[in-house]
């Protein structure tokens, strides 16, 4: 079977049923292996002391609300240009996950810099462009709430979601291109890490687990998504038997 | 273990974390009740999926 055949909404549900329970397995493995290094293993930074433990589970969360709208962006090239069946669920889906968390990131890193900054916020580019990546998010939700037709808010959706992507590489990039409060990249550096194994491991694990939660609420989420256009499509079929001459635009992508 | 004199924001941060990852849980286990409640309905009215294929046939 090729991988495109599980474009399949029927395939896919089936494929969901089988991983999803070992998806769910090693993210409650990583997630103990992650929190059990964060707080017995990993020593307190020279500088940070103990607050270093925050960075655990905030610089996994600004990963994984990167990672989330890349995966939004790849799938409105799938809506726009193949008309993907799932490309659209997949968005759609991901985009309430991406939202929180992009929340968790910037209220860790707000709880964070109260004591190692002085301030819980400040306008530097670093975390306005993270702020701007939650507004996108919240707006990309609005949106597909906003619209009956899932096509058309799918294709509407679609268009947002790659215009808001030029957003990524600047939250990546903005530590460098301004003099930002917030600190360079310390992990994916073109020379290699800057943290002692001591700290990046249990930073590691933990940004595993973060992986492995998104891809676990994101399958749970497109399968819902996927029966609420069922739904969709029935009741309007319903209704089209009910008033004969109401016709049939019951065929929904992904039903 | 000892989190000193930040153990309160240490904490929040932890506690904010597994309250949002409980929310986005319950988001999606009341969902997939509700669509599946939903179609269910539909099945008791005679209105199904198989029935569909069953008369495009």
């Amino acid at each position: 079977m090729a991988f495109w055949d599980y474009a399949n909404p029927t395939r896919f549900l089936r494929l969901v049923q089988v991983v999803l329970p070992w998806l769910i397995g090693f993210c409650v493995l990583a997630f103990a292996a992650g929190l059990y290094m964060a707080f017995f293993t990993a020593p307190e930074d020279y500088q940070q002391g103990n607050t270093v433990r925050i960075m655990y589970i905030h610089v996994p969360a600004a990963w994984l609300c990167m990672m989330c709208y890349t995966v939004m962006s790849i799938s409105s090239i799938g809506t726009l240009v193949w008309k993907h069946p799932l490309a659209d669920v997949s968005a759609k889906s991901a985009a309430p996950i991406g939202a929180a968390f992009t929340f968790m990131a910037l209220v860790t890193g707000s709880l964070w810099g109260k004591p190692m900054w002085g301030t819980y916020w400040v306008w530097d580019a670093r975390l306005t462009s993270v702020l701007v990546l939650l507004i996108m998010y919240l707006g990309l939700m609005t949106l597909w709430r906003t619209m009956d037709d899932p096509i058309k808010a799918g294709k509407s959706a679609a268009i947002l979601t790659l215009v808001g992507a030029l957003n990524l590489p600047i939250i990546k990039f903005s530590v460098d291109w301004w003099n930002t409060l917030h600190q360079p990249a310390s992990v994916v550096r073109m020379d290699g890490p800057t943290i002692h194994p001591d700290i990046l491991w249990p930073l590691l694990v933990m940004a595993v687990a973060f992986t492995l939660l998104f891809f676990v609420l994101h399958l749970m989420a497109m399968r819902n998504e996927i029966l609420r256009r069922r739904v969709r499509a029935l009741r309007m079929r319903a209704a089209s038997v009910s008033r004969p001459g109401t016709a049939a635009a019951t065929a929904q992508p992904a039903e | 273990m000892e989190l000193g004199t930040h153990a309160g924001f240490i904490i929040a941060s932890y506690a904010l974390c597994i309250l949002t990852v409980l929310v986005l849980v319950a988001w999606v286990r009341i969902d997939k009740a509700n669509q599946e409640r939903a179609l269910k309905e539909l099945a008791e009215q005679g209105i199904s999926r198989a029935r569909r294929v069953h008369e495009s046939r």
